[in-house]
């Protein structure tokens, strides 16, 4: 099926390079870096990297303090469970003209790659991290809560400090680039400098040999494997459309949720007459989580109001949910985790009460 | 011929394994929430789709802190594929109608949306292939609210 979509497209694609060929053969031997970042970054670095959802990447300290190799390895791990995805499609030509691109807004010498291990201490470094760095990284390098810049969302600090013991930062950071953040900190950020704050050169040492040991520990922003969790959370109802919607509302309401609409799935679409009776969404609200969800991940609105559905097909009359359990990984968010876990147990317990 | 690339990039995606696939379709616009809400419907429109109900996301959010209100989620769908869809594939119900969040950021505005990609079955070939449009049609209409394709 997919292969005659692919010929068709083929087909289409082919017809039009008569076109344009020369555009074509442009576009090929050089990837678009600024187009490239406009599709797959901006969304949350901003358009000029000033930051959202996603830390910034336009200021200088971050510029010079990080490696082309830093980039394109961040580019291609990602951040497990912190958000950031990860591209392991692009081509290496494209990753290079992101990374040319990234490298436009705070032109000079970047941070010279190198494989060198910095010898430390790390139980001296741990003590140091616990004293230094906790408040803001978390007490296992986890990160703070939320993520990026804070523009929309009630936040303890501007920008939130990334986390440390994410496998995708341990994979793409050397040791230099770590005591490089450690020595002159990110001006314009609140990382400072902890060669001003009066550490010397050895516990700077001894703190990034720490940090190198999260590598050590299984990565605890991991968020799972969708294929562990289906889609929907579903049961049958014994009773008819009507009964089990009135059942439902009584169900949430009794947990505290406000009922924010029931409407048909046809709603909108068809005349009040014509729509199918026979397929009831209820939307339900509870403030406090709400604003926690949207605190955490604000994209997370995207399957916000709660929402539990009571449809009849052949017959039988199925409460169905999507899966919470799903979201934490559809949004790489491990902070949504616990959320996540909690809307689950709602909305069995309403869907439980609702088919008893 | 920009469009036809993208388009067949998109399709070569579509045959790669489902891990490497975009879960979340997200796009940001410079323009203003109100400005950026009216372009959105207009856009889905352009696709051929109706939008349904604009739901409202924010009740009381900035009595909790959150600096904007600006906060909904655009249903849309085509009235009788969602008829026929939702009948014939009653697990999707759920997941329908479909719909893309938008919020503003600062002076930006965000749009996100879940890819349908995600809820293809193995040996569905018709459910699938309506998946399939449905992303594309998603990801086209993002790609008109981005910047670069006024
Ligand atoms: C006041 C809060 C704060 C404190 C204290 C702090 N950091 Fe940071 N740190 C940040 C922020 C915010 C960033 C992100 C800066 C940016 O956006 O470039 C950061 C960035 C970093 C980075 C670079 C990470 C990356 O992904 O590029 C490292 C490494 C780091 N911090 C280590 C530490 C260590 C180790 C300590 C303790 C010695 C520490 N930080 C203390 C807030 C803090
Ligand atoms: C869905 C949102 C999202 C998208 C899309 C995204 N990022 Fe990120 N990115 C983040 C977040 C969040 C972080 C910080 C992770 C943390 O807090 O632990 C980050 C971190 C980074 C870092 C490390 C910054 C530092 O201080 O070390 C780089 C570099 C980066 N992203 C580049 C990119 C590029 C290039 C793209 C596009 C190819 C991209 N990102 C797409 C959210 C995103």
């Amino acid at each position: 099926m997919r292969i005659v979509l692919l010929f068709g497209l083929l087909a289409a694609v082919l017809a039009g390079c008569q076109e344009g060929p020369a555009s074509a053969d442009k576009a090929a031997a050089r990837p678009d870096g600024a187009r490239l970042y406009t599709q797959h970054c901006a969304a949350c670095h901003g358009d000029e990297g000033d930051g959202g959802v996603g830390v910034p990447l336009n200021l200088p300290d971050f510029q010079y303090g990080v490696s082309d190799r830093f980039l394109k390895e961040t580019i291609r791990h990602g951040r497990p469970g912190r958000v950031m995805p990860a591209f392991p499609t692009l081509s290496d030509a494209e990753v290079d003209a992101l990374v040319r691109h990234l490298r436009t807004w705070a032109p000079g010498q970047p941070l010279t790659p190198t494989d060198e291990t910095i010898e430390g201490d790390p139980r001296r470094g741990k003590a140091l991290y616990d004293k230094h760095c906790v408040s803001c990284h978390g007490a296992q390098g986890e990160g703070g809560e939320g993520t990026g810049v804070t523009f929309s969302r009630p936040r303890d600090l501007p920008i939130i400090a990334p986390a440390l013991n994410n496998s995708g930062f341990l994979a793409a950071a050397s040791d230099k680039l770590i005591k490089a953040a450690l020595m002159n900190g990110r001006e314009g950020t609140p990382m400072p400098s902890f060669r001003k704050q009066g550490l010397s050169e050895q516990q700077i040492d001894d703190i990034v040999s720490y940090v190198r040991s999260f590598e050590q520990q299984p990565d605890p922003t991991a968020v799972g494997s969708a294929d562990d969790e289906p889609l929907t959370i579903s049961r049958e109802s014994p009773h008819s459309v009507e009964e089990t919607v009135a059942a439902v509302k009584r169900a949430a309401v009794g947990r505290n949720f406000r009922i924010i609409r029931t409407q048909t799935l046809e709603d909108g679409f068809f005349p009040e007459a014509e729509q199918n009776p026979d397929q009831v969404i209820v939307h339900f609200c509870n403030f406090d989580f709400l604003n926690r969800a949207l605190a955490i991940d604000p994209r997370v609105g995207l399957f916000l109001p709660c929402r539990v559905t009571v449809a009849k097909h052949e017959g039988k009359v199925e409460v169905t949910a999507i899966n919470p359990k799903r979201l934490a990984y559809l949004f790489n968010n491990a902070e949504l985790n616990r959320l996540c876990e909690e809307m689950a147990q709602t909305y069995n317990a309403i869907i439980d009460e609702a088919t008893f | 011929m920009m469009k036809r690339l993208t388009l067949l990039f998109s399709l070569l995606m579509l045959l790669t394994p489902a891990y490497s696939v975009d879960r979340l379709l997200m796009a940001r616009t410079e323009q203003a929430f109100p400005e950026a809400m009216l372009k959105l419907q207009e856009t889905i429109k352009k696709h051929g789709y109706t939008v349904s109900r604009v739901q409202r996301v924010d009740i009381g959010l900035t009595q909790f802190g959150y600096e904007t209100d600006k906060y909904r989620v655009v249903f849309f769908g085509k009235a009788e594929e969602i008829r026929r869809m939702s009948s014939e594939y009653p697990q999707l119900i759920p997941y329908l109608p479909l719909k893309i969040a938008i919020f503003a950021e600062e002076e930006d505005t965000l749009m996100v949306s879940f890819s349908p990609l995600q809820l293809m079955e193995t040996d569905e070939p018709e459910l699938n292939s309506v998946l399939e449009n449905w992303t594309a049609d998603l990801q086209a209409m993002l790609a008109d609210m981005r910047n670069d394709n006024e």
